[in-house]
């Protein structure tokens, strides 16, 4: 049996008859979750390249990442079928090299509309596809309800995501740039007073919280800063704030990244494409090694809401595909792979003669991975993703 | 509480439609209070002068030239100074287009990477410089135009047909979109109002159409315009009508700094230039196209015109944006009667947005919704310096410009194609709210940076916070609750009164 035929054995089995591991219900108040959303549809077959096909190498004539070995900047060898973005040589190869980190090709969604806010709202509410859409309920909101009183859940953006909204009062704050705040506990308590009757008072409350929390965490950056040490930058930085909250108060998390609809120029193994993703590895990087220990019991989910067209457009560039790559990295992470099922890449296997076909529906993959994570049953699942049968990929 | 009697007074107007009508000329639209919230809707937030015109006039004829506004309505002088000296207002857009563009390439041409490096970065400075002329133009007119309604609509319509300035050369551009593409049509016709932006290159450049060229085809800006501007995404549309419309949208984009251009002879006839507006047939699929089940003859920019006339006129469309303008200003979830009396209202009106506008004005839902709709931030730092400083000229837009981008809704900083949310949950978050305080505190407690003047030389006028003024006590006052008005008394210093004001859950909403 080869690998392929395995995984897609594994990926057939129900996940009942799988053997879920007793450290996942154990480590369940531990475990850190951490989404990472690529808002524009990230131009997936360029970051993990299909180097095996030299279809793909047809189909992009000015924007393919050459073959390993094939020029001083190309892909650096995964497997036989894959390489990596040279970009993402510093920050995420040596995470994969050490089991850290596994993509999972051919996952999405099963929305075709191509439109980024649709399919982005279909892959954070989670629900059935074909149902009417309760836009007051995502799917990492019902898995926060989930987890009960073991939840911590917060979203490092300046608005609470679709994915976030729901039941839960979930607290947000971006942190690509942080304040002292200029209004005073003395004031901030007469603030809070006139909300306590108000359906917004425990946003207030959790906003409050969340920013004096913030605020003592950065303590120790500030100092820094104000000692002129040389301080990251971008998402790099952004990325070390949140694992310093996600280590100490929080356990699960959201932050979306935008900048991926590479329509026009995109770039080969450099360029503007590869400019975004130096700086996305480099975050994931730098978010494991702030972890420290709790890496350990850290799963970070990068996804995003489609793959682009497998052939490069008329403007060196790519349009809205389908399936796409999910990237699954963490220290208990059975990484160093691709997991899910896999197919040749032909033209007769494209998706509409066009993009990547879906063979890992997102759901059933994420359910599965809740399922380890947190030691989920089946009625924990179709409570996160109703109707939805869950994939093991053992990817914890 | 609040979100129950919302849904209870929505209910109880669409239940007894017959019996409680509430027109907004009726009299119970006439005390301080209904005005007030009358104005809060229509315009960017109360103040003293808007209160006092609309109790000179009545609801009904304030309403009436708030639809029809003059051309060129008259701003204060100071106002209209600062306007004038901006460069966006003084050169004419196809010369600046064209002086930024010849800025680039003699940027690209230099031999030496340092000064070729330094000459980009110029570059870039000039296409933000001229990106926050545009956004300072724009507060301008947001903080004192007469026409409030207007520039109401024309951010909603820049919202609507958005664009993100730090796209390539967008900065350059969105000043002349939002005041000659966008303003103008921004109460007329819908159809004018598509077609311009169609032409514009702020659109253009943004969703790639530029890029549009037959056996090249760009799909991008063909689904957006289906999906966000018209027909909207459940609208019946196929992605095979995405291609067609991306075919027949080829050679449609710009020519940015006027070379002339080499076209066949026979071909000659279809090409058009106008200002930075170009359509070049040699790019253009000549070739027949089948759009919404349509056959459209290969025929070069007609055929532009041509889907533009179907999508415009689409019962589809006339919902989509019957129900946008819905949310915006009437209720987040806005009932379906309401929404198709407006979308009836657009289709036997040929798309005459006041006319729509008009309808939803009239409408019981509009007045059973007063004080009802959250205000996002640009709403609320609106309210706020105008509730503050009134017809009182700020000399400086930048802590506007600050403010909006610190809570996530900055002037041209949408990314994406969509347009930011018009509805509560997207603003009403834990974070938003802190920032908002921070924000109430920094607007209350002093000139704020407004009234310094930017540039090497500053000049500060001294300046302070006028919100227990008039319009407070006779109307504000009175819809101020316990909570706040007990908060309100506890404040140590004026400073600290205006930030429980503008921090309070009634300055919250609108």
């Amino acid at each position: 049996m080869n690998k392929r035929d395995f995984l897609k054995l594994a990926a057939a089995a129900p996940l009942a008859a799988s053997p879920v591991r007793l450290y996942a219900a154990a480590s369940s108040t531990s475990a850190r979750l951490l989404l990472v959303f690529l808002r524009g549809g990230y131009d997936a077959s360029n970051v993990l390249v299909p180097v095996g096909s030299s279809f793909y190498y047809e189909s992009r004539p000015n924007i393919a990442v050459p073959r390993p070995g094939s020029a001083a900047k190309a892909a650096l060898p995964l497997d036989g079928d894959w390489g990596l973005h040279p970009a993402l040589g510093a920050s995420l190869l040596p995470l994969y090299q050490q089991g850290q980190l596994a993509f999972v090709p051919f996952a999405g969604t099963r929305d075709l509309s191509r439109s980024h806010f649709q399919t982005q709202d279909t892959i954070e509410l989670g629900q059935a596809h074909d149902g009417r859409r309760n836009y007051q309920s995502g799917f990492l909101n019902r898995l926060a309800a989930t987890l009960a009183g073991q939840s911590r859940a917060i979203s490092f953006t300046d608005r609470v995501p679709v994915a976030f909204r729901g039941e839960l009062q979930v607290p947000n704050m971006a942190l690509k740039q942080v304040r002292k705040p200029a209004v005073d506990p003395v004031q901030t308590a007469v603030i809070a007073e006139m909300y306590r009757d108000t359906p917004y008072a425990r946003a207030i409350d959790e906003g409050i919280s969340v920013r004096d929390g913030v605020m003592q965490n950065m303590a120790a950056e500030m100092e820094a800063a104000s000692r002129n040490a040389i301080t990251a930058r971008g998402f790099e930085l952004e990325a070390r704030r949140i694992a310093r909250l996600m280590r100490d108060r929080y356990n699960v998390g959201f932050v979306d990244v935008g900048g991926w609809d590479t329509h026009v120029g995109q770039g080969g193994a450099e360029g503007f494409l590869a400019n975004r993703l130096e700086q996305l590895g480099s975050g994931i990087a730098a978010y494991a090694a702030e972890m420290g220990a709790q890496w350990n019991d850290t799963v970070v989910i990068v996804l995003s809401e489609f793959g682009r067209t497998f052939r490069e457009n008329g403007s060196r560039g790519t349009d809205h595909g389908h399936g796409t790559v999910y990237w699954i990295a963490g220290g208990s992470v059975r990484g160093g792979r691709t997991a899910g099922e896999q197919i040749q890449l032909r033209q007769s296997t494209l998706h509409q003669n066009r993009d990547y076909p879906v063979l890992t529906e997102y759901r059933a993959l994420c359910g599965g991975l809740f399922a380890r994570v947190y030691g989920f049953g089946a009625p924990q699942l179709e409570r996160v993703f109703p109707g939805t049968s869950p994939v093991d990929l053992g990817l914890v | 509480m609040r979100t129950l009697a919302t849904v209870l007074v929505l209910v109880l107007a669409g239940c007894q439609l017959p019996v409680v009508s509430p027109r907004v000329d009726s009299p119970r639209a006439e005390t301080p209070e209904a005005r007030l919230h009358l104005l809060n809707r229509v315009t960017w937030g109360a103040n003293g002068s808007s209160a006092r015109r609309i109790e000179a006039v009545g609801t009904r004829a304030f309403l009436d030239e708030q639809l029809r506004p003059a051309p060129k309505p008259p701003l204060p002088p100071a106002v209209q100074a600062q306007i004038d000296a901006l460069t966006i207002s003084q050169k004419p857009f196809t010369d600046l287009v064209r002086e930024v563009e010849q800025q680039r390439r003699d940027a690209v041409a230099i031999k030496d990477p340092e000064e070729r490096k330094a000459a980009q970065k110029a570059y870039q400075q000039e296409l933000t410089r001229l990106g926050r002329e545009a956004a300072t133009r724009s507060i301008l007119r947001a903080l004192y135009s007469p026409a409030q309604l207007q520039e109401k609509m024309t951010w909603f319509w820049m919202n609507h047909f958005n664009v993100f300035q730090f796209k390539s050369y967008v900065r350059a551009t969105v000043g002349d979109y939002e005041e000659n593409a966008i303003r103008p049509h921004a109460l007329g016709r819908f159809r004018a109002l598509l077609g311009a932006t169609a032409r514009h290159p702020a659109m253009l450049r943004y969703l790639d159409n530029v890029q549009n060229a037959a056996n090249r085809v760009n799909e991008n800006y063909a689904r957006e315009l289906m999906e966000l501007h018209t027909l909207g995404v459940s609208g019946g549309y196929t992605q095979r009508d995405v291609q067609e419309l991306a075919r027949i949208l080829t050679g449609v984009g710009v020519n940015l700094i006027g070379e002339p251009r080499k076209i066949a002879a026979a071909r000659e006839r279809l090409y058009v230039r106008d200002g930075v507006f170009e359509f070049i047939p040699g790019r253009h699929d000549f070739g027949d196209k089948v759009f919404l089940g349509r056959t459209i003859k290969g025929a070069g920019l007609r055929e532009t015109e041509q889907a533009l006339d179907m999508l415009a006129r689409h019962p589809a469309t006339a919902r989509h944006v019957s129900r946008k303008l819905a949310v915006y200003f009437v209720a987040d979830d806005p009932l379906s009667a309401l929404v198709e009396r407006m979308a009836a209202t657009f289709r036997s009106s040929d798309g005459d947005i006041a006319a729509v506008l008009r309808t939803m004005f009239g409408s019981p839902e509009f007045a059973a919704s007063a004080g009802r709709k959250f205000k996002d931030p640009v709403h609320y730092v609106m309210s706020a310096v105008r509730l503050a400083y009134d017809e009182r000229a700020i000399l400086n837009a930048q802590p506007v410009i600050g403010w909006l981008n610190r809570m996530g809704q900055g002037l041209y900083t949408r990314q994406t194609p969509d347009g930011f949310s018009l509805t509560r949950d997207d603003w009403v978050s834990p974070g938003q709210m802190t920032t908002r305080f921070e924000i109430a505190r920094a607007i209350g407690s002093g000139s704020a940076g407004l009234f310094r003047t930017a540039g090497p030389e500053p000049l500060e006028a001294p300046a302070f916070p006028q919100l227990s003024n008039a319009l407070y006590f006779q109307a504000i006052q009175k819809t101020l609750g316990p909570a706040t008005l007990k908060a309100l008394d506890q404040a140590r210093s004026p400073q600290e009164w205006n930030t429980y004001l503008l921090s309070s859950p009634e300055f919250m909403n609108r």
